[in-house]
């Protein structure tokens, strides 16, 4: 078991670059989203040079999105940690998820990868550790082309994002769920599984509903895990 | 308490941002290292990971708009029948393109 989980925790500058090819693809369509920031962020008066720091060093972009919803003179403090915290709670989860395979790295290593980790590569990630392929490539790889998009189309926002002023109306801002389904769907399927879906499913709508802004994915996953673990496996 | 920045000082809030988010990019690893695995932390993990997504999407199944839950539906269909992620995603995408126009 130890051996395998050795061979699939593989790193090396071939792997990392099959990885930044592989979500290539999406991130185009996050560059197109980063643009659509780049706009709104003007709009809502950022200077060029804070907005595209922000891309930089925060590489987020629903809490960078929320962010601009609290622009004013000036920005409350507590909700604007609350907002990112909640919003960005998600990686907590995804982080922790990949921790047998991440621990066999360096600490170093471990986090250095961990700076780019986001929906799109982490979802990829998964998926090829679940087939037992090595993942942390894909993960490192395919966060620095998702990054490097992201902070390109921030500053082709800047500049041509009257272009895509309404990227809603093309279905642009489906492009991410699309990607998160057609990757539930590609995972492994059983009975097992299904419940731990529509526990996930029913508590996310429950927490969407009456519990407070941006708890319903954290809320939803914890009680999926929890399920899961109550849940065991039976081998056929 | 009430304690603003003002935007004057975007500086200080791009790093406050930053500076939380590192902390949910990290803080999931960093917690697990002082987790003993073993079965059921294991199963919690994989189940844990299969929700997330599950998770983020059923708001916006039930919640989204027309166009939205086309595309959702349309991804799913296209996904099982060829089983290409980039085929699916781009008819969920044009599909709510479609409605939209309406």
């Amino acid at each position: 078991m130890s051996n395998i989980d050795q061979e699939l925790s593989k790193l090396n500058n071939d792997l990392i670059w099959k990885g930044f090819k592989s979500l290539l693809p999406i991130s185009i369509f996050v560059a197109i989203f980063g643009a659509a920031f780049g706009l709104a962020a003007i709009q809502t008066g950022l200077d060029p040079l804070s907005i595209i720091s922000m891309s930089t060093f925060v590489f987020a972009g629903a809490a960078q999105f929320a962010t601009l919803e609290l622009w004013g003179q000036s920005v409350s403090l507590i909700p604007l940690l609350v907002t990112i915290f909640f919003i960005n709670a998600r990686h907590i989860l995804m982080g922790a998820s990949l921790y047998p395979w991440l621990k066999n790295l360096s600490p170093l290593k471990r986090y250095s990868i961990l700076l780019v980790i986001s929906d799109a590569n982490w979802a990829f990630a998964q998926q090829a550790f679940q087939n037992q392929k090595q993942g942390l490539g894909i993960l490192f790889g395919g966060g620095i082309a998702l990054w490097l998009f992201w902070v390109i189309g921030t500053c082709l926002g800047l500049y041509f994002g009257s272009v895509i002023q309404n990227p809603t109306h093309f279905g642009l801002d489906m492009v991410m769920a699309c990607f998160l389904l057609s990757m539930v769907v590609g995972g492994q399927k059983n009975l097992r599984i299904i419940c731990i879906w529509i526990a996930a499913a029913i508590s996310s709508l429950l927490a969407y509903w009456y519990l407070p802004e941006n708890s319903h994915v954290v809320v939803g996953a914890l009680v999926g895990g929890v399920v899961g673990m109550l849940l065991k496996d039976k081998q056929a | 308490m009430n304690l603003e920045i003002s935007t004057q000082s975007v500086g200080l809030i791009i790093f406050i941002m930053a500076l939380v988010t590192l902390a949910t990019r990290w803080g999931g690893v960093f917690i697990m290292s002082f987790i003993p695995i073993n079965d059921r932390i294991q199963r919690f993990i994989s189940a844990m990971s299969a929700s997330v997504l599950v998770a983020i999407l059923a708001p916006i199944a039930i919640e989204g708009d027309l166009g939205a839950r086309c595309a959702l539906l349309a991804t799913a269909i296209t996904a099982v029948i060829f089983k290409k992620p980039l085929v699916a995603i781009g008819t969920g995408i044009i599909t709510a393109a479609v409605i939209r126009q309406f």
